[in-house]
């Protein structure tokens, strides 16, 4: 069929410059985007990492102290910068916020995938993968003109506390917690189940004793994912937390977080100010605790794998 | 083993160099053929020729290498990561698994119809014209008259000759690897190779693919993979019966069903194993 | 019969913990629905903002959301692409592959505020453009590059092999194949991941408060010439989204109807968020029932 009066060493051999050509163009457009992600990765960790180390060997502002003391007081005339209440007021309302959205969240699930997973799946799963989607602003805002009110005119205090951004972040990680926790449970072997129901195991028997701890590292990645998103949050925990430097004396006292002192100041303060450089140094304990959330993902991906 | 694949570092500047004069009744030569995925030795030095227009029938249990063995004639295998093939595997004189062959240029003239029917998700025609058109054939008469020509070739051009400009998914899977069949031999290749070609069709659909088998042996080389006993020596002239990646038995196909001389080949064929 | 009572009252614990979630999502949109919807009036949508006088619009924050999106995903989308086809089909499994994998990683999970921060070190201070739209979009693309490659990745490698192995068979190369089998093959799943992380930077904040800014100048929207200082079209202008407009006039604005504007401004920001992605749901269900009828 083939005219093969050619040589076939002509033919077959490369030598089709322009096919090659395109080939090596293909090949560098799209290592190209590789390497923007791995630039960006590297200049976003160096350029905070300096800005954020600014404060420390500019300004001589020990470390230690920095992290360790209580009292902010930057524009004083011996200004100190302690930024203790505020790593104390991120964890806090991460630790609280996880404490109230890991029980929902996972009972939530296991109702969507064991108990009614028609309804589950239908009605209630759509919906919540909805809400991950909504702003955070929103919610900040239906909690400052709701929550805050409600906590002042019915627990005490301002109203404007760490109760109240406690109460907004766990609304706001509960849908993700909820989806994750549901796919872990649908991810996990239908022969599960049923054995354990063939040995006569009651539902709450297979839940508790089969069902959990085989999605145990699952539901955990979905407790450490919502927490690492409830501490990065910025603006909807600023809205209703008071912002106020002091350490908190009860959970209806205001507080402020890491990213609500960024938030309110960065943008008010010199660039390049004592004050400022601060401020950029609150920002590399964010990323550096950033980082540990991942590390932590990834620790527990490994073992799921198992 | 005589020249193995990393050893291509001659220069291309005399070409007659390269070819080599070979017996014009064989369309390839195989010779001390290995093939490995990373440490598993897939293929076991394989020595075998294949015929001009002539049906060659590849047999054997699954993973007993046939179907590895196939990909690598046209180097389907290069896209699978850690799979290497040592050896020769000489065709119009040239030994196809050297580094500097433009596998481009050799799929084109050793083409590959699969075991599921895998039309692209686009009109009959354009299922047709993708390679042609990438092969920089534009005219729209040409273009045309080569459809017409691989699909009457390929027995279904009555039956979609009215509706060319419909998806191709629309069609019956028997007719889906006819349209297969028509889109691999419209590049007006030498050797066909066929990976269990019907093997997904139903009894019909299975029926006509044997027949069009049959037709296109004027014109093509053919290697066909299969696990249809029955199919192989009706479609066949040889038969190479593969076993653990050795080729156990090559022969012609009526001497194969009837009197086999290795035992294991009359064990598989009488379905003692399989 | 412990065990069986011990049954009931885990059922009774899950359905209550589920009915609180019921409640709480029920409350949150009929909040939204009930105190935004009413506000929502077309003067609301197109007469500009005040940051003194009741009775203000929206118009300014509604068209830098939109312009600020859309010039997002001109950045993003062809990047993500390109990232999504490169881990799908070139990038070898190896050291190499595991980093870039991890940076995806990364820079798709940093805090919003984070990524904002390196947006305000970089796109504004030393670059010296001060707030703009275009530092805004840079900075919203770092992080949506990465969940774009995901995307893009995850659509191209759904595609089934035999059409990839189909085309290569037939003596075409890679790359042309990428570029006229995968990519239309994977095109739905890539445009659903569009639409779904179009939401995200519609509603995003704290990445845009100190990159693109809290403020927009006088806006004239008869100039369409974008170098010109008051044209919506300048993308070295600052400009305020309206997610940032509901933070702004809530933390520091002096209207005195705060509420209703939030309230409204809300409603239209989860509304759209809503049809982003009930638009990318009925693309996937669409693309579904393309695929699977045969006739």
């Amino acid at each position: 069929m083939r005219n093969t009066t050619e040589l076939s060493s002509h033919r077959l051999l490369k030598s089709n410059k322009n096919r090659k050509d395109s080939e090596l163009k293909g090949n560098i457009i799209v290592k190209s985007s590789a390497i923007i992600i791995i630039t960006l990765t590297i200049a976003l960790t160096v350029f905070l990492s300096i800005k954020g180390l600014q404060s420390f060997i500019k300004n001589g502002i020990n470390p230690w102290d920095f992290i360790t003391g209580t009292n902010w007081n930057p524009t004083s005339e011996t200004p100190s910068f302690g930024s203790f209440n505020f790593i104390f007021g991120s964890f806090a309302v991460t630790m609280l916020s996880a404490l109230i959205a890991a029980p929902l969240g996972i009972g939530g699930a296991i109702f969507m995938t064991q108990i009614a997973p028609k309804w589950g799946n239908k009605l209630l799963r759509p919906v919540i993968e909805l809400l991950v989607g909504i702003p955070s602003v929103v919610y900040g805002f239906i909690g400052l003109s709701v929550l805050v009110p409600f906590i002042r005119n019915h627990v005490g205090g301002l109203g404007f506390s760490l109760l109240s951004g406690t109460i907004v972040l766990a609304i706001m990680i509960l849908p993700t917690v909820t989806s994750i926790s549901t796919d872990a449970l649908n991810a996990l072997p239908k022969n599960l189940r049923e054995g354990a129901y063939a040995l006569g195991a009651t539902r709450w028997q297979t839940i508790k004793k089969v069902l959990i701890p085989a999605a145990l590292p699952s539901l955990l990645t979905a407790i450490v994912l919502g927490m690492a998103r409830a501490f990065g949050e910025a603006l909807a925990v600023q809205m209703v937390i008071g912002n106020v430097s002091d350490f908190p004396n009860s959970i209806t006292d205001t507080a402020a977080t890491l990213t609500t002192i960024i938030t309110l100041n960065i943008g008010h303060t010199t660039y390049g100010s004592i004050e400022n450089n601060t401020l950029w140094s609150l920002g590399l304990i964010l990323l550096v605790m950033s980082f540990i959330f991942i590390l932590i993902i990834r620790f527990l991906s490994s073992r799921r794998k198992i | 083993m005589t020249i193995t694949i990393t050893d291509t570092n001659q220069s291309v500047s005399n070409p007659t160099e390269d070819q080599r004069v070979v017996d014009k009744e064989y369309i390839l030569h195989v010779e001390n053929l290995n093939i490995y995925y990373g440490e598993n030795w897939a293929v076991h030095n394989v020595q075998m020729e294949i015929e001009k227009n002539a049906v060659t029938a590849l047999i054997g249990p699954s993973g007993c290498g046939k179907s590895t063995f196939l990909r690598s004639i046209n180097r389907m295998n290069d896209i699978i990561p850690n799979a290497r093939a040592e050896g020769e595997i000489l065709y119009d004189g040239i030994n196809i698994l050297r580094d500097d062959i433009d596998v481009v240029a050799l799929r084109k003239e050793i083409g590959m119809v699969f075991q599921k029917p895998n039309p692209f998700p686009k009109s009959i025609y354009e299922n047709l014209t993708h390679a042609l058109k990438f092969a920089g054939i534009r005219n729209k008469g040409k273009l045309d008259q080569i459809v017409e020509e691989s699909l009457r070739k390929a027995a279904l051009w009555d039956e979609v000759k009215d509706r060319l400009h419909q998806s191709a998914l629309a069609l019956s899977g028997g007719q889906q690897q006819r349209l297969c069949i028509a889109r691999t031999i419209a590049l007006k290749p030498s050797v066909l190779l066929l990976d269990e070609p019907s093997s997904a069709l139903d009894p019909i659909s299975n029926a006509k693919i044997e027949e069009l088998i049959l037709q296109l042996k004027k014109d093509y080389s053919i290697i066909i993979v299969t696990h249809n006993m029955h199919q192989a020596s009706r479609v066949s002239d040889k038969t190479a019966f593969f076993l653990n990646g050795d080729l156990v038995e090559y022969d012609r196909t009526s001497k194969i069903f009837t009197k086999p001389s290795e035992k294991k080949t009359e064990q598989y064929i009488s379905g003692q194993f399989g | 019969m412990n065990r069986k009572i011990a049954d009931r009252i885990a059922t009774i614990t899950f359905v209550g913990l589920s009915m609180i979630i019921v409640a709480i999502l029920l409350y949150l949109f009929a909040y939204i629905i009930m105190n935004g919807f009413s506000k929502i009036s077309w003067d609301f949508l197109t007469s500009p903002s005040s940051n003194i006088l009741a009775g203000s619009g929206i118009r300014d924050q509604l068209f830098n959301s939109f312009y600020i999106l859309i010039l997002t995903l001109i950045i993003s989308v062809p990047l993500g692409v390109l990232g999504g086809i490169y881990m799908a089909q070139y990038a070898k499994p190896g050291k190499l592959t595991n980093f870039i994998r991890s940076c995806i990683e990364m820079l798709s999970s940093l805090p919003s505020i984070v990524i904002g921060m390196f947006g305000l070190l970089v796109f504004v201070n030393t670059t010296g453009w001060g707030y703009t739209i275009f530092g805004g979009a840079l900075t919203i693309a770092i992080f949506n590059i990465p969940v774009m490659v995901r995307t893009c990745e995850d659509a191209i490698r759904s595609v089934p092999r035999e059409l990839k192995e189909a085309s290569l068979a037939l003596g075409i190369t890679q790359w042309h194949t990428v570029k006229t089998v995968l990519l239309p093959s994977a095109f739905p799943g890539i445009l659903t991941g569009v639409i779904l992380s179009a939401g995200r930077i519609f509603g995003e904040a704290a990445a845009l408060l100190y990159t693109a800014g809290l403020s927009t100048p006088r806006l004239d929207y008869t100039n369409w010439n974008p170098f010109a200082d008051n044209s919506p079209l300048n993308i070295f202008r600052p400009a305020e989204t309206l997610a940032v407009h509901i933070w702004s006039i809530n933390t520091q604005g002096l209207i005195p109807d705060v509420t209703e504007k939030a309230a409204g401004a809300s409603a239209v920001l989860v509304i759209s968020v809503l049809i982003f992605n009930l638009l990318a749901r009925w693309i996937g269900s669409m693309y579904y029932k393309k695929m699977t009828a045969t006739k």
